[in-house]
């Protein structure tokens, strides 16, 4: 049948069974935006205040659901505000697919009214960018978009389409999503997406167990990419070794788990640091060493063996040098090597590593305590919540002091660090899942970035209850100053403000002032039981800690702060 | 830090050249050279990067070139087992009959080619590696060298085998598996 280039996309987003979409019309994706009309009880379209919230918001979506999130803007300024968003995509490898239209094409090339070369821009930051310029070429793209976004290691992928390509008619044969990657491109693209591993390597690594005396296990955000956490607590449970996870991979195992040692690194506990740093058989699964991870190079895990079991041949080698890799699905992995195991007995290493354990019982310096805030939010939902962070010092203590049960639990822009991120994502979590319970942690900086949202969860009626740490500063650069530039506080110093309880009732949203723990679980009880968005300003120390803390750069086990 | 020469075999679109060139430049890798061309399938280039550095950084480079969607394949070849070429085109100064004949000279003990003459000047072709090429410009440095023009290194293997053996297995690849 010829349709135009605007139904294809609607028709291939129907064929990936694509029901919620985030995005913002404009010029040249009119003809896209007219074509969704006609779909609006098959496809749910979440209007932001923002691109850059709307590109958050498919982040999140997928993250939270594993399904490839899509997100609409139109060409020029709405493209390139989608840029923070695909590079934090990017950097926590989020399958989501970004469609914007461009000019046409007798104007491309002209710096036309909104017009900007979005595939060069997007191409450092994206698995594969697009430029399609015929309606012939639609269906094509976006079903090898969306296998390219989910296949092999998960990324963002671009396609920037000319607006004349939208309005010319086109044939199109409608192609059931099993039988993508059947034939033609899409199945050549599906032949470089094979994650089998080779046996040979899993023997090696078992060869290389019989051999140490303290392994210890390190997962991080690719376990719950994979879907393997269940293989992972499998395999560590019959090694009996240490496991530790990066902030991406927290929830790979749960958190109160006997086994479990914490996150690792820059931020990370006493004992994952020193199982990390004494081990000498260290497995990274599903992990890159990134930087806050690996401290020092060549001062990380100086002791041990280094196997290396990733999707991404690049990863191997790329930070740390290892001893043996494995390149493959880390959950097929993990339960080809759970069959090849013998039976262990770490139980002394286990028992040394469990003894590094350390509370850290101190009070508040002001007002709330961190700690305090989160352990309540457990409590009162009964470890049901699924926590979303912005960037800073309270994602480091959302990440401490909340006991995640699985993978998707905590939802954070963990390698890119974007402030702004957590409510557009918030807001893509609950609309991925539905009935969860969705609590969104950021801090006074971080909320004034993109606040705006709060307009789209109000419209919706998307209930997220906000926890603004509100210590009046940008906490983690303050405490980088502290440390380091001899407090020096270069515009760092917040005010406190603006009245986030007026703000957000000017939303229409629910807005409490807390200062006191009491309060907090007052203010927190009735959130959840008002059914809509909330907003509860806690008060915080302008002089709270993350601890402990390594510096930038250097070894594991040397704390700036304890 | 040795040069390497790499053969990247890319889908013949536009934009895959300055996808794979800002690779380089966004890890920091310097290229000594570059050459493109069409190979005998049309929808299919040849890239022939020579860039500088050790053999961990040559298996960096390796992997995040395959992971980039219009690339095909990615060889290192070693100096040993290929042959190298490049084309240079050089404009030399030769004033009077002497330094004319000193320049013819030199350039037929190079086996070189002299592809134009005018009163003042000689053009001079070069085929060569990069020794031959070397050696025959810094003798004629002395005469002077008014412009110089170079197509970059190309190469291919020497001996039976083909950069299109290693696309038949991607695993038997030195850098092991590589997942897109």
């Amino acid at each position: 049948m010829k349709i135009t280039g605007a139904k294809i996309i609607m028709e291939c987003l129907m064929e990936q069974g694509v029901n919620t979409v985030f995005g913002y019309p404009g010029g040249t994706i009119l003809n896209v935006y007219d074509a969704m009309y006609d779909y609006q009880d098959r496809l749910r379209h979440i209007l932001t205040a923002h691109e850059q919230g709307a590109s958050h918001a498919a982040d999140g979506y997928a993250r939270a659901t594993g399904r490839v999130g899509v997100c609409f803007a139109t060409s020029g300024p709405g493209a390139t505000n989608l840029v923070t968003g695909i590079a934090t995509a990017c950097s926590d490898s989020s399958p989501v697919v970004f469609l914007t239209c461009n000019v046409t094409e007798n104007v491309l090339g002209k710096d036309a009214f909104q017009e900007v070369d979005i595939t060069g821009i997007a191409m450092p930051i994206t698995k594969a960018t697009y430029m399609v310029r015929s309606a012939s070429e639609i269906a094509e793209t976006i079903r090898e978009a969306f296998a390219i976004a989910a296949g092999g290691r998960p990324g963002p992928v671009v396609i920037d389409i000319l607006k004349n390509a939208t309005a010319e008619y086109a044939d199109y044969t409608p192609l059931a999503k099993e039988r993508h990657g059947s034939s033609g491109r899409l199945a050549q693209i599906a032949a470089r997406m094979k994650t089998e591993p080779i046996t040979d390597e899993i023997d090696t690594l078992v060869r290389m167990l019989g051999e140490a005396k303290r392994p210890v296990l390190l997962a991080g955000g690719g376990v719950a990419r994979a879907g393997g956490a269940g293989a992972l607590r499998a395999v560590a449970e019959k090694l009996g070794v240490p496991v530790s996870t990066t902030l991406m991979g927290m929830g790979a195992i749960p958190a109160d788990h006997p086994q479990f040692t914490g996150m690792v690194g820059m931020h990370g506990s006493k004992a994952s640091n020193f199982a990390i740093s004494r081990c000498d058989l260290l497995i990274g699964v599903g992990t890159r060493f990134s930087d806050r991870v690996a401290g020092a190079p060549s001062t990380f895990a100086a002791y041990a063996k280094k196997v290396h079991i990733d999707i991404d041949r690049a990863e191997i080698d790329k930070n740390i040098l290892t001893d043996h890799h494995i390149v493959g699905d880390a959950k097929t992995i993990l339960e080809r090597l759970y069959e090849a195991l013998g039976t262990y007995d770490f139980s002394d290493w286990m028992a040394e590593v469990t003894a590094k354990r350390s509370d850290r019982p101190d009070g508040a310096l002001y007002g709330l305590h961190p700690r305090d805030i989160l352990q309540a939010v457990q409590r009162i939902t009964d470890n049901k919540a699924v926590i979303v962070t912005d960037v800073g010092q309270h994602q480091m203590w959302s990440s401490q002091y909340y006991a995640y049960q699985y993978p998707g639990q905590l939802i954070t822009s963990g390698g890119f660090g974007t402030m702004g991120f957590g409510y557009g994502a918030a807001m893509g979590v609950k609309l991925g899942l539905g009935d969860a319970l969705v609590v969104h942690t950021t801090g006074d900086g971080c909320f004034r970035m993109n606040c705006n949202e709060m307009a789209t969860a109000a419209h919706y009626g998307i209930p997220i209850i906000t926890l603004i740490f509100n210590n009046g500063t940008l906490g983690m650069v303050r405490q980088w100053q502290t440390l380091m530039y001899h407090g020096r506080y270069s515009q760092t110093t917040l005010d406190r403000g603006p009245d986030f309880v007026k703000l957000a009732q000017a939303y229409d949203l629910e807005g409490c002032r807390v200062a006191s723990i009491e309060e907090f679980e007052t203010a927190f009880r009735h959130a959840l039981a008002c059914g809509h968005g909330a907003v509860i300003d806690c008060a915080l120390g302008i002089d709270e800690k993350v601890r402990p803390m390594v510096g930038g750069g250097r070894p594991l086990t040397e704390y700036l702060l304890d | 830090m040795a040069q390497h020469t790499l053969s990247i075999l890319v889908e013949n679109a536009a934009g895959v050249l300055s996808q794979v060139i800002r690779l380089f430049s966004r890890k920091g890798y310097n290229i000594d050279s570059l050459a493109v061309g069409e190979t005998d399938n049309p929808e299919i280039s040849r890239i022939t990067v020579i860039v500088k550095g050790d053999d961990l950084m040559v298996r960096q480079i390796t992997s995040q070139l395959s992971k980039l969607l219009p690339v095909s394949s990615v060889t290192a070849l070693s100096s040993e087992n290929s042959i190298e070429r490049e084309l240079v085109l050089v404009k030399v100064a030769a004033p009077n009959r002497s330094a004319r004949d000193e320049v013819i000279q030199i350039v037929n003990i190079f086996r070189a080619n002299i592809i134009d003459v005018s009163m003042e000047t000689l053009t001079i072709s070069i085929v060569g590696a990069g020794e031959k090429t070397g050696a025959i410009l810094n003798l004629l440095k002395e005469f002077g060298i008014l412009e110089i023009v170079r197509t970059g290194m190309i190469a291919l293997e020497r001996g039976v085998s083909t950069i299109y053996d290693r696309n038949k297995d991607k695993e038997d690849y030195n850098y092991g598996k590589i997942v897109l």
